[in-house]
């Protein structure tokens, strides 16, 4: 069995504060982390090998700090881990990452799944996954919850997808791309063991020219997209009024007088 | 996504690719004529086998730039589920229409389904001048592959200029898969569509950084032009069943025996929640303090008629389950009232319910977030105000 797990270094979202006066990011002393939902990516990766045996390979693309989320990936348990760095790759949108990410997968050669997280937080856009298994000519499995079961003699896969109507059973065949939500499993923490093998892991870098890629569709000059501008939220219209009153009891009586008149409960 | 094809034309039988292909998929029928089965997985270690060059995968589009002249018109993808349409590709309509007024151009329904066509009539009171319509078994239920590669000839066929799809599972799912192959621009999630004066390019808004910033997106050379749109950001259109439009039906792309998924059962939970639809939700989160903090929740939720949401907060503390999570990274909601008790509103919860009609916040902290977006707030202890409040709505809505 051989997983491959695509991975993303995201700034911790939760930290981002905004310049109120600027209107721009604050990303000074933001913590760079794992995209959350590339945890459990790699966890079900992992499990699979504690069932089946093989392999797990972890691939990012970013800047040579990237290398840092391959480590902690490798200290979780991972085999290997590929670093996709070069400045040409700067820039890249999603369908430019996903091009560059399905080239380096036909170089590590054969598989039997890829796993990504349903999204990164940063981005929050999901279409990397997709991309991805569309380059490469595989089926989809996105916004997976379980894998039910998996033969890799059969190259058979069924699983269950989260829906906006409950939980899709799904059957399809190998090789595969699965993204996965939250409710799978729950991620593992590195141990001391694997930090120690994360130090000492040898993580080579692959640069354009270590990949088939055409130059003209890798960075921001095969990405279709361009980000024109930044801007922070507009503020909700609405100045909130906050119930007083003598007792608790008399601020709820007026608030659901409040709500009533507002005729939106019937 | 897999898929061989064959020009039987060509094929002469001689059974080559048969013994090159790893998965078995390959096979002589009646007629000495190569076929493939569903094993396919589109490796292509067959493809350079074939002396005579019958054997060939659909290749992913590689053109630097297209002359975007040639592509006109709105398009708007037409989720359906079990028969029905979801809600989302009707807000998707009005939109639309909208662009494409503006633009002066018509506005285009793809309804992919089977049986599907009262769904293509709907499209059209809805706000569409044309409808696509491919109603075929192998469409019945949503799957990446042939709705994908449906979506893809339409679009090589007809050109369009904009095309939208709901921000949904499937629409995302979808989205990604036909922007991929069409080599094409896609912006997730958008929240704002509108045309720039001059260029006529489509502005595509959306939140990024878990909604702490705003980006404009636009897609200068390639076409169509392609957005997902977030559930319940744009408003709901009043259907004209008077309107009149014109209904194309197309041709399925697959045969179900080239598609190697299949949808075997779908499991709806008992109990579980739908806050897309939900009029009211009272929502809880860090300050509900446990699972047994969401029954008072339930109760103020039950008197209104209403669900019960949550913060991811809550959710990852595993009080309740994801599927009640409201924010960046679970539902957009969008009621006629939203009850937040013990949220403290950080930005990525805002994202997914700052449009709502009626926002009441019940928070300890005067100076939570959660104050500066609502219009009601009572500063106290959700424990002793949420029960206040069930008693007193029971008491005059004489429940």
């Amino acid at each position: 069995m051989h997983a491959i797990v695509c991975i993303k270094q995201v700034p911790d979202t939760t930290e981002v504060k905004i310049d109120p006066e600027r209107g721009t990011l604050i990303r000074d002393g933001v913590p760079s982390i794992i995209n959350p939902f590339d945890t459990y990516a790699i966890e079900e990766a992992l499990r699979l090998r504690e069932k089946f045996g093989g392999k797990v390979t972890v691939i990012t693309m970013g800047p040579p700090q990237a290398i840092n989320a391959l480590k902690e990936a490798v200290a979780m348990g991972a085999d290997e881990a590929i670093l996709l760095s070069d400045p040409a790759f700067a820039g890249a949108d999603t369908w430019a990452t996903a091009y560059t990410l399905s080239r380096a997968i036909r170089k590590i050669g054969d598989f039997d799944v890829i796993f990504c997280g349903r999204q990164a937080i940063d981005g929050d856009t999901g279409q990397t996954g997709p991309g991805i298994a569309t380059q490469l000519q595989i089926n989809q499995l996105t916004y997976v919850c379980k894998i039910s079961s998996i033969d890799f003699e059969k190259k058979r896969i069924e699983v269950e997808r989260l829906v906006e109507e409950g939980r899709e059973v799904v059957q399809s065949a190998l090789p595969c791309l699965i993204t996965v939500v939250k409710d799978i499993n729950q991620p593992r923490y590195p141990t001391i063991l694997g930090i120690r093998r994360a130090q000492k892991a040898q993580i080579p870098t692959w640069t354009a020219k270590d990949l088939d890629v055409d130059p003209k569709l890798i960075g921001l000059d095969g990405s279709p997209t361009r980000v024109v501008k930044i801007a922070t939220p507009p503020p909700r219209a609405g100045k909130c009024e906050i119930i007083q009153g003598e007792s608790v009891e008399e601020q709820a009586d007026l608030l659901a007088e409040k709500l009533i008149a507002e005729k939106i409960i019937i | 996504m897999a898929l061989l094809q064959i020009k039987r034309d060509v094929c002469t039988g001689c059974g080559l690719c048969i013994q090159v292909c790893p998965f078995g998929a390959l096979s002589l029928d009646s007629e000495n004529i190569i076929v493939v089965n569903e094993a396919c997985t589109g490796c292509g270690a067959c493809v350079p086998e074939c002396p005579v060059s019958a054997l060939s995968l659909p290749e992913v589009e590689k053109k630097e730039t297209v002359s975007t002249d040639e592509y006109s018109g709105v398009w708007v993808w037409v989720e359906q589920f079990d028969g029905r349409a979801a809600s989302i590709s009707w807000e998707m309509m009005g939109e639309g229409r909208k662009l494409a007024d503006k633009r002066g151009t018509i506005l285009t329904a793809c309804v992919l389904g089977y049986e599907a066509e009262p769904i293509a009539k709907q499209a059209i009171a809805y706000g569409a001048d044309r409808v696509f319509l491919i109603d075929d078994p192998t469409l019945k239920v949503y799957r990446t592959d042939p709705y994908a590669r449906c979506l893809v000839e339409l679009v090589k066929k007809y050109k369009p200029e904009i095309f939208l799809l709901g921000a949904s599972t499937r629409g995302r799912d979808l989205a990604g898969a036909v922007a991929t192959y069409l080599y094409t621009g896609l912006t997730a999630d958008c929240t704002g569509l509108e045309i720039e004066e001059g260029s006529n390019l489509l502005l595509q808004i959306r939140p990024a950084f878990g909604g702490n910033i705003m980006a404009t997106i636009k897609c200068p050379n390639h076409r169509p032009q392609m957005a997902t749109v977030r559930h319940h950001v744009f408003e709901m259109p009043a259907p004209d069943e008077s309107r009149q439009g014109q209904i194309i039906r197309e041709k399925a792309v697959l045969l179900e025996e080239q598609i190697a998924t299949k949808v075997l059962d779908l499991i709806v939970e008992k109990n579980e929640v739908n806050l897309a639809d939900a009029k009211i939700i009272v929502s809880g989160g860090r300050g509900v303090k446990g699972p047994e903090g969401f029954t008072i929740l339930r109760e103020l939720a039950d008197v209104l008629g209403g669900a019960v949401g949550a913060s991811r907060a809550a959710v990852d503390a595993g009080w309740i389950s994801y599927a009640h999570q409201v924010g960046q990274t679970g539902r957009t909601v969008r009621p006629d009232l939203y009850i937040a008790c013990g949220i403290s509103g950080a930005i990525q919860h805002q994202a997914g319910m700052r449009t709502s009609k009626i926002i009441v916040a019940i928070n300890k902290d005067p100076e939570a977030p959660i104050f500066q977006i609502a219009d009601y707030g009572i500063v106290g202890d959700l424990f002793t105000v949420v029960p206040a409040l069930t008693r007193a709505l029971k008491r005059r809505l004489n429940k």
